[in-house]
């Protein structure tokens, strides 16, 4: 299985105190998945279906039940019932996303949902049952029918559980904790492998692969507002970024409409789902104005915006953090909150000291999903041979310009499936990578002396600070040329002073001092993408909305934007979209 | 302000840090730390990720008790909190602790849904009424934070014992009307390492952030595996 090819590497001509401590090790193994969430987790284990005979390693930052995917609540997304029907998912998931979806992934998408609902049920997920003992669904925002599977507001954790579970099952596949990654390996267009951080004690491993797979999740600690996870620093999208492969319509990102205050803490949509307001200081249920018939379970960008309006126009409620919207359960009733939001009331409770049955819930719109990512087709292919990605870290796009709610989850389950599969068929035929001594060489250099070395003034949570602050003004829900050019401006000088950041901590082991910085590195080249793929769409889409352009363009937008790497900045390129049922009609809701 | 009291280590050796927070309503013990980590000593080492107590990360002693740093309210504890690495774990750094055998011992219960019927390529639906469902979802909450494990007198003493999380991980799935693997369960619950070395001292149940009850499903198991404990005796 697992090769340790040299054992130690040392590293000559060092003169540096930070360089003398640890060895590079190499170790070797068929395919190498980065990001143990749902999409890294399917990806191993449909790889490890394929053949028994494949050396899979999943490497990530965290242990895999320490994944973001465990705060996915409301649902996943598939047709599993009478009434519903392949083309009304993939219809609603179109609408949903303002036409920008590429149409053919998504009919492959919806059609492949049903059976990852059926896997994770033989595979012991916790589903909500009916009372005949079937598997429970719930309306969800968007959809035209109740078609978001949920295991009840903990979906995203007992799929994550479930999956980890079943990995267990596969000797052929090795867990590899706590290593954060740092680079991809490419040569002649050809993947070679990855290398990372062992966090434990701090050394460079190399891992060479004749397949990777990128399954690291989105890039929401862009903003300071945010329902992500701190480790969701984009790690995965900056790397591909960097090394050539074009990022896909990163100017969309998602606001949900019910991030709990003050922490930004997720409250699903699954609240709505179920019956809940959204009131604003006058008691009304102002999404009537907004989305008539689907009310609070219209798409999120509808809501967002309008949630948005009512806080701006003067209609939202007081509070110690400022503004916010009422969303209101009370009328649920104890029982069936206990029953169907058990972990809304409790983390209302514990981190708003608010109780559901008593009062509203005090939530304004948040960061929550990053719709563009890897540029990849539906068979989870990237521009680099060997090299795919699934999950949120890419975009095939089914998304489009907004993502309907219980569609993630059910992504990662569906094309981490396909990455899984595709990459062990390719793993089957393709040789072993291999990584040069001068490349690593390169980044241990890069790491050791270029950043945990080097002295300067800056403090990248100072950098940090700065950034989130930038985007939460100016890339939010309603965005404008002068403050998107602001935001350029900013984020471009703060790479600058990035350049002059010092590490405080110069240890190696477990050195979160190290991982944190590099990461803020890795989220500045995300956030220039979005700001400037913002200010050159020139409409408003889905989750882009300008309030100097406030109308769809399809005449000159309905397109994919494609952002690549240069030294100077990103370069920006326009692919089409793929429509194959459904022309581009007005968004009603 | 809240004064902050750390139990850090370097690798080397231990050592008392304190520091002052400004402490406002609301502010849990795990933003103080990052307020820390940003402001005053950024060589500060503790795990954290989803802030929701979902992810298990962030457990720690917390004015002496296991507790999820992330919902621990730092007024409700007054002006002087004491941060310490979880008991019964090998310290890495500062807060961190090594998990590897905590993770190993889970895995060795054979936590996963064992039936010969499923298909992979054709998985079908199997029926499961809400009240099947209620018999062991309690135990399938469990996010493996090391909480219960850290006040285990049973795993402060024996190395091997696999520990209360990992005693609700095989319960959850003996428990579960799906499963048809309750025998391999029992017989690793029932050997050395297993159920039988619990002091039954219940401190787990009283510390779990999830309310798991990890005593109580200790407790069924014992009673389960007494047929087949009572069977190696006889052989003995």
């Amino acid at each position: 299985m697992r090769k340790r090819v040299s054992s130690k590497f040392k590293k000559e001509d060092c003169n540096n105190h930070t360089c003398n401590l640890g060895d590079s090790v190499k170790v070797q193994h068929d395919i190498v998945i980065v990001g143990a969430g749902l999409a890294g987790m399917r990806a191993a284990i449909a790889a490890a279906e394929k053949s028994d005979e494949l050396s899979i390693a999943i490497i990530a930052k965290t242990y895999p039940i320490r994944c973001h995917s465990v705060c996915a609540e409301g649902g996943t997304a598939a047709v599993l019932r009478e009434g519903d029907s392949f083309d009304l998912h993939a219809w609603d998931t179109v609408k949903g996303s303002d036409f920008l979806a590429d149409q053919d992934a998504v009919e492959f998408f919806v059609r492949e949902c049903p059976k990852e609902i059926l896997r994770l049920d033989n595979w012991g997920c916790p589903w909500s049952r009916n009372e005949d003992g079937t598997i429970a669904q719930r309306p969800f925002g968007g959809h035209s029918f109740n078609r978001a599977t949920f295991a009840k507001d903990r979906t995203g954790f007992h799929e994550v559980h479930t999956l980890y579970e079943r990995m267990l099952m596969y000797d052929n596949i090795e867990i590899y904790p706590e290593y954060f990654i740092t680079n991809l390996v490419i040569e002649e267009n050809a993947v070679q492998g990855v290398s990372a951080i062992e966090l434990k004690t701090g050394n460079l491993v190399f891992f060479e692969a004749k397949a990777v797979i990128f399954a690291t999740g989105g890039a929401g600690r862009l903003y300071g507002f945010t329902t992500y996870s701190h480790q969701v620093t984009g790690d995965g999208l900056a790397i591909a970024y960097r090394n050539g492969i074009p990022l896909k319509d990163m100017e969309f990102f998602q606001f949900h409409p019910t991030g709990l205050i003050p922490s930004g803490i997720l409250m699903t949509e699954g609240c709505r789902g179920e019956g809940g307001y959204l009131l604003n200081i006058d008691g009304e249920r102002f999404m009537k104005k907004y989305a008539p018939e689907k009310m609070e379970i219209a798409p999120r960008d509808v809501v967002s915006r309008a949630m948005w309006t009512e806080i701006i126009e003067g209609r939202g409620l007081e509070g110690e953090y400022g503004p916010y919207i009422a969303l209101d359960l009370r009328h649920l009733g104890e029982e069936k909150i206990e029953e169907r939001l058990p972990l809304i009331r409790d983390a209302a409770i514990k981190f708003a000291g608010v109780d559901p049955v008593e009062e509203p819930i005090p939530v304004k719109p948040v960061a929550h999903y990053t719709m563009g990512g890897i540029h990849t087709n539906v068979r989870c292919e990237t521009t680099v041979k060997g090299f795919f990605a699934a999950g949120e870290c890419a975009c095939v796009s089914i998304h489009g310009a907004n993502r309907l709610g219980s569609n993630s989850t059910a992504e990662c389950l569906v094309f981490g499936r396909v990455a899984g599969e595709v990459a062990a068929e390719y793993a089957m035929n393709a040789k072993q990578g291999r990584i040069s001594e001068e490349f690593m060489k390169m980044e241990e250099s890069r790491i050791y002396d270029g950043l945990l070395g080097k002295n300067g003034d800056e403090s990248p949570y100072e950098i940090k600070k700065e950034l989130n602050e930038t985007m939460d003004k100016n890339m939010w829900i309603f965005r404008e040329e002068n403050g998107l050019k602001e935001a350029v401006k900013k984020i471009q000088e703060l790479k600058e002073r990035y350049k002059n950041v010092e590490i405080n901590d110069k240890t190696r082991g477990f050195n979160t001092d190290l991982m944190m910085a590099i990461e803020i590195g890795y989220m500045l080249d995300l956030a220039e993408v979005v700001a400037i793929g913002a200010l050159k769409r020139q409409e408003s889409r889905g989750a882009h909305y300008r309030l100097d352009y406030p109308k769809r363009d399809d005449e000159n937008w309905l397109k994919h934007t494609l952002a690549y790497y240069t030294p100077e900045g990103p370069r920006f390129d326009y692919i089409p979209v793929t429509i194959t049922k459904w022309e581009p009609v007005e968004r009603k809701y | 302000m809240a004064e902050f009291r750390i139990r850090r280590f370097d690798g080397k050796k231990s050592f008392w840090q304190t520091f002052e927070v400004p402490a406002k309503k609301g502010m849990t013990v795990l933003e103080g730390l990052y307020y820390i980590k940003e402001n005053l000593d950024s060589s500060l080492a503790f795990r954290a990720s989803c802030r929701m107590g979902i992810c298990g990360s962030c457990a720690m002693k917390i004015n002496g008790k296991p507790r999820l740093a992330c919902e621990t309210q730092v007024l409700f504890l007054g002006d002087k909190i004491t941060v310490e690495p979880l008991d019964n774990f090998r310290v890495i750094k500062d807060l961190i602790t090594d998990f590897e055998g905590f993770f190993a011992k889970h895995k060795a219960v054979k936590p996963y849904l064992i039936r010969d019927d499923v298909k992979y390529e054709e998985p079908k639906e199997l029926l499961q009424t809400p009240e099947e469902l209620n018999e062991y979802y309690v135990f399938t909450l469990c996010i493996k934070c090391g909480a219960c494990y850290s006040v285990c007198p049973a795993a402060a003493t024996l190395d091997g014992y696999l520990g209360p999380a990992a005693m609700a991980a095989a319960y959850r799935f003996c428990a579960d009307s799906r499963d048809e693997g309750n025998e391999e369960r029992y017989e690793i619950a029932s050997s050395s390492n297993g159920v039988w070395r619990c002091h039954l001292a219940m401190e787990c149940s009283e510390v779990c952030p999830k309310n798991v009850e990890p005593a109580k499903a200790v407790q069924m198991l014992r009673r389960k595996t007494a047929f087949s404990i009572l069977k190696s005796i006889l052989r003995w």
